[in-house]
């Protein structure tokens, strides 16, 4: 029968014949946890006397969220992490490493596996032609433990992208307007399968954009073909040899195919507080801006750094706009360094914040105080998300939100490129 | 298994950032005091109030957004004998399974604030004692059924020395 890539992916893993449908137990290749989902897992495991990893060198215990420690119960939930991977042989990703879903591509990942994740941005390893999904502290504890997990396997949305990106739009203008069209729910439980002519001609990081945010959609995994752009990236990485090339066949079975034509896009943004709230840029230029973020698992890569930095080379923030710049991991801020980029941005009136997720997820490092106003190139705007529910959160690529921190209000990039 | 108690209505989309807010992030180790400020961001005076037994109901996709299984662990903690609501987004669903919160998809469009409810949850059935109507929930599915019945899934992971949920 004609399989979806999440079909395949899950067949090789079952050792059965998977269809949308069916209940498997499925091999894993990789499982991570983080500091916030980590220490129950952990104590999930005492408690069943199974402290202990099937596959160490590829379970990675992240300290991401808090890091480094604000606080000493976190410092003592790190604690946790680290007694869990002496113990076990775990792999500690400490501090300063980086986001766990950046980390997990750059280091850990290759098309055909499969990867549970005790994060729900887990989903971002898709864009390699993997199964990767989010699930609770329980899930993957027992993930880790055995190897193994119980999945039902999802059905597939086709996302059939066409058309060229306009000037000043980018993969994620792609991701939000997709997210408003369809909705929070639109995709609950689904795969997502994105394909067509502009997803084969876009570089590896717009795809972990898009992959990043499909739970935004609801959706349980979002998935792309490994593809000549895969095993360049794989090769970079230094695993080359680890590539194999992945599609559905002809023929597979999708639930519902949408077609999206890019060259209509314009910059979107999501307004308050809700992802799928979503409004082109002129419909919401000119709101002020207390604090802009660049960075995270969706949109901290060199690529944005790189858009960021172009747009806000040789001018200077808006003294009324916060600018927090942090690299997604400890080798794109290298890279950041190396190609002058961390520069100018401290020239321009950044904060530079070691790599994590810190402020994305309300921990520390970037809190909004009442009634302010923070555009984020995250992926979740929810009420609360930064550490105070009256606060409010617009997301945008980081071409808007490079304009934006210079005029102080949200601003349309294209001027500026 | 029989539950009784009062409805405390919540809207669509209830995220984990309403149920467990990241600020309270360095409360994760401590279940208890993060029960304690459960759904505060949705409604700051529901902790203080609940009862045991008692029923949060949303509507559509509630627990959306991230993978903290801290999210229904806490509703549990706090009492709640089920959730009951329009949708649920699919971790907070699997999770809720997982740690044995009851979890029922209905129509909960016929329910009130305050409204006395019965729930039969292995057969889905909600009576709104209230309102003298019986609402019918979807049946669970039947992996669902095993892992609640087990007692949450570490349990049933326990009872079976693995997984013993497919075919």
């Amino acid at each position: 029968m004609s399989k979806t890539i999440v079909e395949k992916i899950l067949s090789e893993h079952s050792g059965t014949d998977a269809c949308a449908g069916d209940i498997v137990v499925a091999e894993i290749d990789a499982a991570l946890v983080q500091d916030g989902t980590g220490p129950l897992a952990v104590q999930h495991l005492q408690k069943l006397g199974m402290e202990q990893a099937a596959k160490p060198e590829r379970t990675v215990l992240f300290i991401d969220h808090a890091a480094p420690s604000p606080r000493k119960e976190l410092s003592n939930a790190h604690k946790i992490l680290r007694d869990f991977a002496k113990k076990t042989g775990a792999i500690l990703s400490d501090v300063n490493e980086g986001v766990c879903h950046q980390r997990m591509v750059e280091n850990y990942m290759n098309p055909g596996e499969v990867l549970i994740g005790a994060d729900s941005h887990t989903c971002t390893a898709g864009a390699l032609g993997a199964f990767a999904t989010g699930m609770g502290s329980t899930d993957v504890a027992l993930g880790i433990a055995s190897g193994k997990t119980w999945l039902r396997v999802p059905e597939t949305f086709k996302v059939y992208v066409t058309g060229e990106f306009k000037k000043g739009v980018y993969p994620k203008d792609l991701m939000l307007h997709f997210i408003g069209m369809i909705g929070a729910d639109g995709a609950t439980y689904k795969a997502l399968e994105f394909c067509g002519p502009t997803i084969d001609a876009m570089e590896i990081s717009g795809r972990f954009t898009l992959a990043n945010m499909a739970v935004e959609a609801g959706a349980k995994a979002g998935l792309f073909n490994s593809d000549e752009t895969t095993k360049k990236y794989l090769k970079e990485r230094g695993r080359g040899e680890a590539w194999r090339p992945i599609s559905a066949d002809e023929g597979a079975n999708y639930e519902r195919v949408y077609e999206i034509d890019v060259s209509e896009l314009e910059p979107t943004i999501s307004a308050p507080h809700m992802v799928d709230n979503t409004k082109v840029i002129k419909d919401v230029e000119g709101i002020r801006v207390d604090q802009v973020y660049i960075g995270t698992c969706t949109n901290g890569r060199i690529e944005d750094l790189r858009i960021a930095a172009r747009i806000l080379e040789g001018k200077t923030r808006n003294p009324h706009t916060r600018l927090l710049v942090c690299p997604a991991s400890r080798d794109v801020y290298l890279k950041a360094i190396e190609e002058g980029l961390i520069a100018k941005f401290i020239v321009a009136g950044a904060t530079i914040v070691n790599p994590g997720c810190g402020a994305c997820v309300g921990v520390h490092g970037g809190i909004l105080g009442d009634g302010e106003v923070c555009l984020a190139t995250q992926n979740r705007n929810f009420r609360g998300r930064m550490g105070n529910p009256d606060g409010f959160i617009y997301l945008s690529s980081p071409a808007v939100a490079a304009a934006t921190a210079i005029e102080g209000v949200i601003a349309d990039p294209r001027k500026y490129l | 298994m029989q539950i009784k108690g009062k409805a405390f209505k919540f809207g669509d989309s209830i995220s984990t950032d309403h149920i467990a807010p990241g600020r309270l992030f360095h409360l994760r180790t401590n279940l208890p005091e993060l029960a304690k400020h459960v759904l505060e961001d949705a409604d700051p005076e529901f902790a203080s109030k609940v009862q045991p037994g008692d029923f949060v109901v949303g509507g559509k996709n509630f627990g959306l957004g991230s993978s903290r299984e801290h999210a229904p662990t806490i509703i549990k903690l706090a009492g709640v004998g089920a959730v009951l609501a329009e949708s649920f987004a699919r971790i907070f669903y699997r999770n809720a399974i997982n740690i044995g919160l009851p979890v029922l998809i209905c129509d909960t469009n016929q329910i009130n604030a305050g409204d006395e409810l019965e729930v039969d949850v292995s057969k889905g059935e909600i009576k709104d004692i209230t309102k003298g109507i019986t609402i019918q929930a979807k049946p669970l599915p039947d992996v669902m059924i095993k892992i609640l019945n087990d007692g949450g899934l570490l349990e049933h992971f326990r009872k079976h020395g693995g997984f013993a949920l497919d075919a």
